[in-house]
């Protein structure tokens, strides 16, 4: 950051900076999915125009909807392991902060410059699952310890095909560096065709697909939303959640799914990179952080269209496309991109 | 614990257990050790090995009040048990305090989503005690309305079925279609619900000007929709595992059960009280009885689905054929006089008064009038003491009974399989407690 404002920055000031900077890095994406996704993409998709008072087209129902929240008595059940409850809660949210760490949003504009950046994402995001057993288990009730069991098993599962997509792109990359995944799609081409670099959604089209069916199941979000299946576990671990809680969990599903979606911007659609500018080109740190959340809202949209439309699996169905399907057809991308890159 | 379900979906006939477990009471299902394992589940296990949920009377996806008392080995049913009376309001009961005019108010509110076949039940019981002879017009008016009631009903199990398998869009549009239909009723019979409108004699008006366009507006605007659910739906690879093989129920269950309507056609058997006990003018116009073929909750599905599509065809015919006069009897005594008739007559102004002080007299006997409601067959029991209150009043509810076959169905499914169950046989639980 310091390098775009040419300025010597103070560790305080540097690290008000990055706190500012990982807050709107997450809540933004959050709000913003929430409100074109959830309020009215979805209401679109059902016939209906979704919220329409608070503010131009509802688009201040958001803020309605958090102050609602806020009043709302806390109500933790008597029977409840008291400390685990509540911290379940900021485990969640405390994966989706570090997960955000590793993004880059331009040339410049990095929080951390990690050498295993993509490890460390994909590291970062299983800890929410900690979270969500801790929820489960505190709750004390039936309902959300099954919640619990159901995403500990699916988050588990689906890990593994998570991390097989993107070793793909890690090999075409050769690094595991994300700022440097972007510079070799920025720089890349396609059999000697550089014009638009080389996005690896194009070649690792396997892989993208694979990803971004393991991050809709990372996410819990329907057709792989048994964790919180409404009509079979009631609301599964956040049963029991009401308040500035459930609101947490809420801010950490949507922010997760922004995160989710801009690390898959960054590894398949090229990040803040745009056809057309040179990638040293300093004008990437104005609209870098914007290219990528364009991308980012579009990778958004397949996953939310996804919600809306499917139906859900059922817990074996689940295990079964995870094991069958998804691992082995990403060890054979895997194997075939080693093949392809030694070849060419 | 085996999640394996390649025994449930190959094997369309599954092996069933000893039926007495489905006789035990609360108490005794609570009590494990007490009671012997229903055949093919292995119940050597320790105490703790399995755990009992209790889903409902209030949980998202009982359909209202229905309770079920499940013990789960991890996720996979052992046994069940439907819990039911959360929603009993006695109005079989009241029936007997309630005039024969009155009665249709009450019936109506027991299977609220399809209350017209309620008050047709009803009024055909009454008629038939009365040896009353309804004009054509009244008849097709009630073939109308009561086909158009099955299209919302089954809209509504689609909406239904959509939410409880996670397919919240599907949601919504099952009940933007059922809208319009009661879109009509309301224009109709001035009610979206319990409408009151079938009533010993015929119905209590005529159809509105311009119900014709209204009707064809509906027989446009529902076919697209339908195919766009079997775009959403049927052809979904997820939907279809999820359906499939699920809850099979094979035709000698099905009728030992007492099964009817589209749980029993799933299985194969073509029953269908229009087409075998002709009631109404149901002879008169052409239509299919759908059936299917494996008993599952797919079979199900399908069937509602394309009964939708025969209910319009009948509705065509019906607007074809709608004839003109009465819309209902002229006998003085079962019928108020029209509201002009009172200014002018005393003994019209006598009898408007009586009819709805007293209301009108029963001969003496019992009678019993079935029809084939969304669910299956709703009976009307009446017997009449020659008063103008019933004696007893019985519904034979087919939700009440069609949810018998429910331990059955969830028996070694997973917790999902038994939601997909509960909302495959589609109770009404106004209609169960009565």
């Amino acid at each position: 950051m310091d390098a775009l404002l040419a300025v010597e920055l103070a560790y305080w000031q540097q690290t008000t900076l990055r706190v500012i900077g990982g807050l709107v890095a997450v809540l933004l994406p959050a709000g913003t999915l929430v409100y074109v996704y959830l309020f009215k993409m979805m209401s679109f998709m059902q016939s209906r125009l979704g919220p329409m008072e608070a503010g131009p087209y509802g688009s201040l129902q958001l803020l309605a909807e958090v102050g609602k929240f806020l009043q709302k008595e806390d109500v933790i059940p008597a029977k409840a392991d008291r400390w685990v409850f509540v911290a379940a809660p900021f485990v969640v949210l405390m994966s989706t902060f570090l997960l955000v760490l590793v993004l880059p949003v331009g040339p410049d504009l990095y929080f951390i410059d990690a050498d295993t950046g993509v490890y460390l994402a994909l590291a970062v995001s299983s800890i929410s699952v900690i979270g969500i057993l801790m929820a489960g288990w505190a709750s004390a009730n039936k309902y959300s310890l099954l919640g619990g069991l159901r995403a500990a098993g699916q988050l588990i599962a689906y890990e593994l095909p998570l991390i097989l997509a993107v070793v793909g792109v890690v090999i075409q990359a050769g690094t595991l560096n994300m700022q440097g995944i972007v510079f070799a799609q920025a720089d890349g081409e396609i059999f000697g065709w550089g014009a638009i670099g080389n996005p690896f959604f194009l070649t690792q089209f396997l892989g993208f697909a694979i990803f971004l069916i393991a991050v809709q199941a990372e996410l819990t979000q329907p057709p792989f939303d048994m964790p919180v299946a409404e009509s079979e576990l009631v609301a599964g671990y956040m049963t029991e959640y009401s308040g500035i809680r459930f609101l947490l969990f809420f801010i950490g599903e949507f922010a997760t799914a922004g995160v989710f979606s801009a690390l898959a911007a960054v590894l398949f659609l090229g990040g803040w990179y745009v056809p057309g500018i040179d990638s040293d080109s300093n004008l990437f740190n104005i609209i870098g952080p914007l290219a990528l959340f364009a991308k980012m809202m579009f990778v958004a949209f397949l996953i939310f269209w996804f919600r809306f439309t499917l139906p859900r699996f059922r817990e074996d169905q689940l295990q079964q496309l995870a094991w069958k399907y998804l691992i082995p057809i990403s060890l054979v991308n895997i194997v075939a991109t080693g093949v392809l890159k030694v070849v060419f | 614990m085996s999640l394996d379900h390649d025994q449930t979906t190959d094997a369309r006939v599954r092996e069933r257990g000893d039926s007495a477990v489905l006789r035990m009471s609360e108490s005794a299902l609570a009590q494990l050790g007490v009671i012997d394992a229903p055949a093919g589940v292995a119940h050597d296990l320790a105490e703790d090995e399995t755990m009992f949920i209790n889903m409902g009377p209030s949980h998202p996806s009982t359909h209202g009040v229905l309770r079920l008392m499940l013990e789960l080995r991890g996720e996979m049913v052992v046994r069940s048990k439907p819990v039911i009376g959360y929603l009993h309001t006695g109005m079989e009961k009241q029936g007997e305090q309630l005039s024969y005019l009155q009665g249709t108010t009450n019936v109506t509110r027991m299977d609220y989503a399809s209350p017209l076949f309620n008050e047709l039940a009803f009024s055909m019981a009454v008629e038939e005690l009365l040896g009353l002879e309804v004009p054509p017009r009244a008849t097709w008016i009630r073939m109308l309305l009561t086909e158009l009631n099955r299209m919302s009903s089954h809209l509504l199990f689609m909406a239904t079925n959509g939410m409880d398998l996670g397919a919240v869009s599907m949601m919504i549009f099952g009940w933007r279609e059922r809208e319009e239909v009661l879109r009509f009723f309301e224009k109709v019979s001035g009610l979206r619900m319990n409408h009151n409108f079938i009533r010993p004699g015929g119905v209590a008006a005529d159809l509105p000007d311009g119900w014709r366009d209204d009707v064809l507006r509906l027989l446009e605007l529902i076919p697209p929709r339908l195919d766009e659910y079997d775009t959403l739906m049927t052809g979904q690879p997820i939907w279809q595992e999820r359906l499939q093989g699920v809850g099979v129920l094979n035709t000698a269950e099905a009728l030992a059960l007492g099964v009817t309507g589209p749980l029993l056609r799933s299985t194969g058997y073509a029953w269908d009280l229009r087409r075998d006990m002709p009631y109404l003018a149901y002879d008169k116009v052409e239509f299919d009885v759908v059936v299917g073929t494996y008993g599952d909750s797919f079979d199900r599905y399908a069937i509602r689905l394309n009964e939708i599509r025969e209910s319009m065809r009948i509705v065509a015919q019906i607007l074809d054929q709608m004839p003109k006069g009465d819309y209902r009897v002229q006998d003085k005594k079962v019928t108020p006089p029209p509201r002009a008739r009172i200014d002018e007559s005393m003994e019209a102004l006598i009898h408007h008064f009586k009819i709805f002080t007293e209301g009108f007299k029963v001969p003496e006997g019992e009678v019993y009038a079935a029809v084939e409601s969304p669910r299956g067959e709703l009976g009307c029991y009446i017997v009449s003491d020659g008063s103008a209150h019933p004696y007893r009043l019985r519904i034979r509810p087919p939700s009440l009974i069609n949810l018998q076959c429910l331990p059955y169905l969830m028996q070694n499914g997973l917790i999902a399989d038994a939601v997909a169950n509960i909302s495959s046989v589609d109770p009404i639980m106004g209609e169960v407690d009565r």
